[in-house]
């Protein structure tokens, strides 16, 4: 019996060990960010300094922060909702209507989300120079009307749950086409909206590749690439401004993931059975 | 058989108007590119499978190449390790561990932030003299010279791989415990009353029935993996530094294109990633599938 007892301290310690790697880097983040830049030269602790405030105004006087949350929001929620809305509606004509090519066009779709994004960033780069989107949101934003895989997981998950008896019940009633997607399919996509929803934000939130080739102008700098320009100006000589910048990047997405953090495991552990 | 309806072409033309302009059109503008010079202005010359050929003796391409496997190798062998033995832990029916919800939570945390604030955060925090790192590696007393860790090529490739198993590893525990919750109980309820330890539980049971899953694991790691770029970017100058040890495939390509405006041999090396990509991951796909078949 106190053998078994034996093993399992030793499992939570392990555990706990796991547990602590894996926050200690945050809270280092988080002490560092209040500690003046000598003090963190001398050596190191964990427990918080004064130098904060101090540190926060330096960071600004070189890089704005917030209006690269500016930025990122503005980006990330048009991305989001123009994915969102444009996918059901791709999703709702795949899985509703018998058209003419509807098969090779979905599979050509399936075969075009395994390309990763890289193969065509040249070509990507050199079009919006052509059509003068370069150092502009659009090119972050509007190809997200195109989102392969959230048509085809709003697909399967209409095959599922859009009955066509609602569907012809809606007609009776003189509904047009366009009425009956917004009226009755939509809101039964929605929890599959939802889902998806939270993965596409947090994606275009991180994306730094697209964004660091398309933009040139720091004022409209997304955070990832904000991030790497912080590290290139001379703020990062001050360590503690360095480390509020980094950390101001981070709090915010830890908080939202203490709302969501049930939902987002559930959704990760069922799109991996699915897949 | 429902008739023909050509209402669906009305909802689905917006999809592929843009999926054609900002996806189809850059990867075949990008194709064309592989068979000239351009270099970013004028017109660009046609120089036919010289690219091609470029790539096939260019040493930084094969440099690149390694060490994109070298860093993805060792940090998915860690990453899988550990969520192998964190999901058999928790999946145990005799220890019965408390706290599931709070763990996965805090493992997957990581994951979530982006990478390019990783990057920085570990660039400062694995500084040789003044990093957060070594001062607690030697304060705890593990190490008693501080390592120079960005600086030297093999340090710097495990300091990466470390830091893609600690953004990684509670993703795969997460995907592998939704395998293991898969596996009806029956299958450890007959083992335990057959007797059969923790081990052989692990190794006739568990391990057999999350071949699938480690499949995809495998597969959606190794895309991702070879695509490895805000990392090897921002943790060092951008350049592969130290010695070409942190020059990846995709940074390689971002570098040749942007910062040498060598646009047409980027665009071959675009396309060489993209077979190295689809071949690599045939092979897992085939290996993998085949043994699961024979058992």
């Amino acid at each position: 019996m106190s053998k078994k007892l034996n093993i399992k301290t030793v499992v939570y310690v392990f555990l706990i060990l796991v547990t602590l790697v894996s926050a200690l880097p945050f809270y280092m983040m988080i002490i560092n960010a209040t500690r003046d830049t000598k003090d963190i030269l001398m050596g190191f602790t964990f427990l918080p300094g004064s130098a904060l405030l101090e540190n926060y105004r330096t960071m600004m006087e070189y890089v704005n922060i917030w209006n690269g949350f500016k930025n990122s929001l503005i980006v990330s929620v048009l991305v989001t909702v123009l994915s969102g809305y444009f996918s059901a509606l791709t999703a709702f004509g795949f899985a509703v209507y018998n058209f003419k090519g509807k098969q090779p066009l979905f599979i050509f779709m399936l075969l075009m989300m395994m390309v990763p994004g890289q193969l065509g960033l040249i070509g990507f780069y050199e079009l919006n120079r052509f059509i003068g989107t370069l150092d502009t949101f659009i090119p972050l934003i509007v190809p997200a009307i195109a989102s392969p895989f959230v048509v085809f997981f709003l697909r399967q998950y209409l095959a599922s749950t859009l009955h066509p008896s609602l569907l012809e019940a809606a007609r009776i009633d003189g509904a047009g086409e366009l009425k009956i997607f917004h009226t009755v399919a939509l809101p039964i996509m929605m929890p599959a909206v939802a889902t998806m929803s939270i993965f596409t934000f947090i994606g275009s939130w991180n994306n730094y590749i697209v964004p660091l080739v398309v933009l040139f102008s720091p004022e409209k700098f997304t955070v990832p690439v904000l991030m790497g320009f912080l590290k290139g100006s001379q703020v990062a000589q001050n360590l503690g401004s360095m480390y509020i910048g980094i950390a101001i990047s981070v709090v915010p997405i830890m908080v939202a993931f203490l709302f969501f953090s049930k939902y987002i495991i559930s959704s990760i552990s069922a799109g991996s059975i699915k897949g | 058989m429902k008739k023909l309806d050509h209402k669906g072409y009305f909802f689905i033309a917006p999809f592929f108007a843009i999926f054609l302009v900002f996806n189809i059109y850059p990867v075949l503008l990008t194709f064309y590119y592989t068979f000239t010079n351009y270099e970013g202005y004028g017109t660009p010359e046609f120089i036919g499978l010289a690219n091609y050929a470029r790539i096939l003796t260019d040493s930084y391409f094969y440099e690149a190449f390694f060490n994109t496997w070298i860093i993805w190798g060792l940090n998915f062998a860690l990453q899988l390790g550990i969520a192998l033995l964190l999901a058999a832990l928790f999946s145990d029916l005799r220890f019965k561990i408390k706290g599931l919800g709070f763990f996965r939570a805090i493992f997957y945390l990581p994951n979530l932030i982006t990478i390019s604030s990783v990057a920085i955060l570990f660039g400062i925090m694995l500084d040789w003299q003044h990093g957060s790192v070594n001062m607690f590696l030697q304060k705890i007393g593990l190490i008693s010279e501080p390592i120079n860790w960005l600086n030297q090529p093999v340090t710097a490739q495990v300091s990466v791989a470390l830091i893609l198993t600690w953004l990684w590893f509670g993703y795969t525990f997460i995907v592998l415990m939704a395998g293991i919750a898969g596996i009806p109980g029956e299958f450890y309820e007959a083992a335990l009353i057959d007797g059969a330890n923790r081990w052989q539980t692990f190794v006739h049971i568990t391990l057999p029935l999350l071949k699938p899953i480690m499949l995809y694991v495998m597969i959606t790691s190794l895309i991702g993996g070879l695509q490895l770029f805000d990392l090897p970017m921002l943790i060092t100058d951008g350049l592969g530094t130290p010695e070409g040890s942190l020059n990846t495939m995709v940074l390689y390509l971002y570098n040749q294109a942007f910062r040498y405006n060598n646009y047409g041999y980027a665009a071959t090396l675009a396309y060489a990633l993209f077979l190295v990509t689809v071949i690599f991951s045939a092979i897992t796909f085939k290996s993998m599938y085949r043994k699961s078949v024979k058992e």
